[in-house]
């Protein structure tokens, strides 16, 4: 059986388009330190690292050698792991089974991302294949309105439901301090943006931003001592499935997703996923996931998602608040994003949210999205069993 | 560096130098642009095991972790199953350059085949797209193939 294993402290950056006054390392460090303050720890009470973020985007390598500074890596066991969209979660699940295996007490997960280094897209389109897909491929977008456009067409959702999810998402954001985009949107405004590529608009998709994140897991036993209330790991489940952007069926469901979902659930003891998670961080890069992905995470039946999100349903105040933090839509370090959702999913249990915190958090969900349409799922609770 | 450079801010370094790769496409990738230069035909392969047709031709079934062996010829026309025209501005690694825009990013079903081939189709007024078209492969003159995918120079629509 593996230990059990928690979320002790989180630290995130002040997410901004452009940080030009730090480099990678530094701006590794800013959350780095903030994780480390907000359980009352040191840098020596850390016993193994594991960082990582998408190494085109800023072209360093290196990044587990050429950050130590920041990360606190110096002398210490260190690891990069870079799976793309889903690295936040990623290193998330590695730090749980560097800790879960018994080997390390406590172990930090870093993601970050100095998105203004480079050109996304250009840096997006180098994730696919040289030979045969780059010349074509256009970065996450396209890829993402086909999937749309699929959905729309069997589902009967328009454009103005999607928008709603990006106007929940914006509005939420307003209470996160570290946030991005903090300005509230319309449903209008949304449906008034520049078409990227049909039926994604401006408004409806990230933004690209700097940014990191870190967050501290530790072992039972330990955990206890560290938080007041640490958010235990229930249930990690991962499903990679594709690389080839042509093999997805755009007429079915997120597989992976639903297959981790299921997975988890299993795990945690879930069987009504709305009921009993009493808030989720959801990995939503464009308006559109926010209505297909909740009916494959089963918050609501095929084609009801337009519905569930029109009556509020998981607004701040609904049977289950989506994105507190203003999500993805409002804040996209790409390195840092999943490890977002894991963070923003513990500080809820731990309940650190200031204004966006939902009352009485018991079971939380994180989800990390990438790579060619990957899945990680993360379920976190305030009860160790 | 820039002569205008303004030092009272906070500054970066710029890199944009050509750095160059060169990318092995195996036995199979290879034969599949013979086969364009040669008949100006698509082929595709088959799983032994799952029976699917793939092209472009891999090595590789992922769902079956088996090796494909048996060469299928295909013809040069297929159907849409999913398309997207891309109205942003972005930097193409391939050339260096801005991605001239508009454009229509086609997923096209080669007839014969059970998989997805990813290129571009020569039409980007989206009210004259529908998926279920089908489409024909325009390719280079065979003297001017230089044996990758510029060597089919678009996709376009035959009804």
């Amino acid at each position: 059986m593996p230990r059990k294993v928690a979320i002790v402290g989180a630290g995130q950056t002040d997410h901004r388009s452009h940080r030009p006054d730090v480099n990678g390392r530094e701006l590794i460090h800013e959350a780095v330190a903030r994780a480390l303050a907000d359980c009352e720890l040191t840098i020596r009470d850390i016993d193994a690292i594991v960082i990582g973020n998408m190494d085109h985007f800023e072209s360093i390598n290196y990044v587990d050698a050429w950050s130590v500074e920041g990360s606190g890596g110096v002398m210490k066991p260190i690891m990069k792991v870079t799976t793309g969209g889903t690295t936040g979660t990623s290193v998330a699940v590695a730090a749980y089974y560097h800790v879960a295996s018994g080997m390390f007490d406590r172990v930090l997960a870093v993601g970050w991302e100095k998105n203004s280094e480079s050109d996304t897209t250009a840096a997006i389109i180098t994730c696919s294949d040289p030979v045969w897909d780059r010349f074509s491929y256009s970065g996450a977008i396209p890829s993402l309105a086909t999937e749309a456009t699929g959905y729309m067409k069997w589902s009967g959702a328009t454009q103005e439901d999607a928008a709603r999810v990006a106007v929940r998402d914006r509005s939420h954001a307003l209470n996160n301090p570290h946030a991005h985009l903090r300005k509230p949107i319309t449903v209008e405004e949304v449906m008034a943006s520049p078409m990227l590529a049909y039926p994604i608009k401006l408004l409806d998709v990230c933004p690209r931003t700097d940014g990191a994140c870190a967050v501290v897991f530790a072992g039972e036993g330990l955990a206890e001592k560290i938080a007041p209330k640490p958010a235990w790991i229930k249930a990690c489940a991962v499903r990679h499935s594709l690389t080839w952007f042509g093999d997805f069926d755009f007429n079915a469901g997120l597989m992976s997703l639903r297959r981790a979902s299921q997975e988890a659930y299993a795990k945690a003891g879930i069987t009504s996923p709305a009921d009993q998670l009493d808030v989720a961080e959801l990995y939503l890069p464009y308006s559109y996931a926010g209505l297909k992905w909740i009916e494959d995470l089963g918050f609501c039946g095929p084609g009801q998602a337009p519905r569930f999100i029109a009556d509020g349903q998981t607004d701040m105040d609904g049977r289950i608040p989506v994105n507190p933090s203003g999500g993805v839509i409002s804040t996209n370090c790409i390195g840092a994003t999943a490890l977002l959702r894991v963070a923003e999913a513990a500080i809820q249990i731990m309940g650190k949210g200031g204004a966006r915190q939902v009352p009485d958090v018991k079971n939380a969900l994180a989800t990390g999205f990438g790579g060619c349409f990957w899945s990680d799922v993360a379920i976190l609770s305030s009860q160790k069993s | 560096m820039s002569t205008g450079r303004d030092y009272s801010k906070l500054l970066t370094v710029t890199f944009s130098q050509p750095m160059p790769y060169e990318w092995s496409m195996g036995k199979w990738g290879s034969r599949f642009f013979q086969e364009i230069r040669e008949r100006q035909s698509f082929i595709g392969i088959r799983c032994p095991k799952c029976g699917k047709i793939y092209t472009p031709p891999r090595r590789l079934c992922g769902p079956c972790f088996t090796e494909l062996h048996e060469l299928i010829p295909l013809s040069d026309t297929g159907v849409i199953r999913a398309f997207s025209t891309v109205n942003y501005p972005f930097l193409d690694p391939n050339t260096g350059k801005q991605r001239p825009i508009p454009y229509t990013y086609g997923y096209i079903q080669m007839d014969g085949s059970d998989s997805i081939f990813s290129h571009v189709i020569d039409e980007v007024d989206v009210s004259k797209i529908e998926v279920g078209m089908k489409v024909r492969a325009v390719f280079k003159k065979p003297e001017e193939m230089e044996g990758n995918i510029n060597d089919i120079v678009h996709f376009t629509i035959i009804g």
